[in-house]
């Protein structure tokens, strides 16, 4: 186990941070806008999403350079900016943190599918490389891949964040299927977990799609399938749709209150994604 | 003569290769192009459909079956038109204004190619407009749309009243999809329909054309 996540396992469980993209729009980010460009445009607003986890008791928050790998960019015709976005990113999330807070650099799926011939494993292979060399000569303390959905590609993925030195922290999304656990692609969390384990993830974990009392079950059965530890964040339920805006109906003290039984699934590192603001974020650290 | 029960299982195991070479087979030997097509590939995609729905098979096996099954129909639908054969239905897709993502309207788009439809897609980031003037101009009879954000969804409602504007909705179904989207918010803005995934869009779909 690298050092860090020894040392973060040994203090567990240990709070990461909530949703970032509902917190943006809330400040003014447009529909179909990418986030990530405003690292260059709007930092200050950017910089108070950290800010606001690191005061509800994160002790690490990521970066707001999800989608900032080549392949989104270019749909946005930023790819030119690859470097300067991931670098600010970065750099927002460490000025927020101020030292109280680790920063993990956030990067997720490409969009295109290995399946269909959209893409190949050399072009996912580089354009991963590429980003998580910027966010790692930006200085993040590790890495974390989210809601991946193909674990093909989420393998190439692994293998580009490891080349960087950094942990990694690997993390599907299970959303599909009957009872929602699998992802998209059909994965099992079982399946998930000895894979990225196999390719060399530090830490094993699963994101977004759905709320904190699925993720128990999910939890304890990635836990069945590796010995390393787990990260987990759920959304704040499933969103409901009111006069065309989402709205997640679960209260931050309903999500809180799940948390332990995630902990005692196995979980080392909790937080939230969709919908779990700072508030959230607050409530949880109440109870642990 | 080619043997139609092997192109039936290519499709099925999603192997484009088999499934193109087959069928070619097939037209030289002058099987029926509407036959192999009703008989076999229509079928074939019913049963992936079956095995999606049990979960037997997941998304990568549904794109794979849909290509196979797009591949073959390539060499079958001009021979098709030429004998005044129509497709299915004419269906124009894509994803709302606003939207980037396109993994589940490309996925719905191939099975309703693999269903038979004809399928204009207008990609992703598409504005109402321009959906109203695509199912105007290619006298689409379904329109389908899709979105991956909550933050979208109202671009569905929007493209419902550029339909309107241009005088085409009485003319077209609209069948709605995606992640966040629901029945509910299908009856909420005048939708036609919703569909879970790609293959209750297809049979969404045959439900209106009747086919």
């Amino acid at each position: 186990m690298k050092p860090l996540i020894g040392q973060l396992v040994s203090e567990a469980p240990v709070i990461t941070d909530g949703a970032w993209g509902s917190l943006l729009l809330g400040a003014g980010l447009a529909p179909g806008e990418l986030g990530d460009a405003w690292n260059l445009t709007h930092p200050e607003r950017v910089e108070a999403v950290p800010k606001a986890y690191v005061e509800a008791g994160s002790r690490i928050v990521l970066t707001n350079t999800f989608r900032s790998n080549r392949i989104t960019l270019e749909r946005y015709g930023l790819a030119g900016k690859l470097k300067e976005i991931n670098e600010a990113g970065v750099r927002i999330s460490r000025r927020a943190a101020a030292g109280r807070a680790l920063v993990f650099g956030s990067a997720g799926p490409t969009g295109k599918l290995l399946v269909m011939g959209d893409t190949t494993p050399e072009e996912l292979s580089s354009v991963f490389a590429e980003q998580f060399e910027a966010l790692a000569e930006a200085g993040v303390d590790a890495l974390v891949l989210e809601t991946m959905a193909d674990l093909e590609e989420a393998g190439i993925a692994v293998r580009a964040a490891l080349a960087t030195g950094l942990p990694v922290v690997a993390c599907m999304v299970f959303d599909s299927g009957r009872n929602r656990d699998r992802t998209m692609m059909g994965v099992t969390p079982e399946q998930a977990a000895a894979s990225l384990t196999e390719t060399g993830a530090d830490v094993i974990g699963a994101n977004c799609g759905q709320g904190p009392s699925d993720y128990i079950p999910i939890c304890r059965r990635l836990g069945s399938a590796t010995e390393l530890p787990l990260w987990i964040k759920p959304n704040a339920g499933l969103p409901e749709l009111v006069d065309g805006r989402a709205v997640y109906k679960t209260s931050p003290g309903d999500f809180a209150v799940q948390i332990p039984s995630i902990i005692e699934a196995g979980a080392s590192f909790v937080g939230g994604c969709c919908g779990a603001t700072p508030e959230f974020i607050r409530a949880v650290a109440s109870r642990i | 003569m080619a043997d139609l029960k092997a192109l039936h299982e290519a499709i099925i195991n999603g192997d484009l290769k088999s499934a193109v070479a087959i069928t070619k087979e097939a037209l030289a030997a002058q099987a029926d192009p509407l036959a192999i097509v009703t008989d076999h590939m229509v079928p074939a995609m019913d049963e992936v459909g079956r095995r999606f729905e049990c979960e037997e098979y997941f998304v990568p096996e549904l794109l794979l079956s849909a290509r196979a099954m797009k591949g073959a129909l390539e060499l079958i639908r001009p021979l098709l038109a030429a004998s005044g054969v129509e497709p299915a239905g004419k269906v124009v897709i894509g994803t709302v204004k606003g939207d980037l993502h396109d993994i589940g309207k490309n996925l719905v788009a191939s099975m309703l190619e693999g269903g038979g439809f004809e399928v204009v897609d207008l990609g992703a980031d598409v504005a109402p407009e321009k959906f109203a003037q695509a199912a105007k101009e290619r006298d689409a009879n379904i329109v389908c749309l899709s979105a991956l954000l909550t933050v979208t969804m109202p671009s569905m409602r929007t493209t419902i009243e550029a339909l309107k504007q241009a005088g085409v909705r009485d003319r077209v179904k609209v069948l709605i999809g995606g992640a966040p989207v629901t029945q509910q918010y299908a009856d909420e803005i005048g939708a036609d329909g919703y569909g879970a995934n790609a293959t209750a869009a297809v049979q969404l779909a045959r439900g209106i054309t009747g086919r």
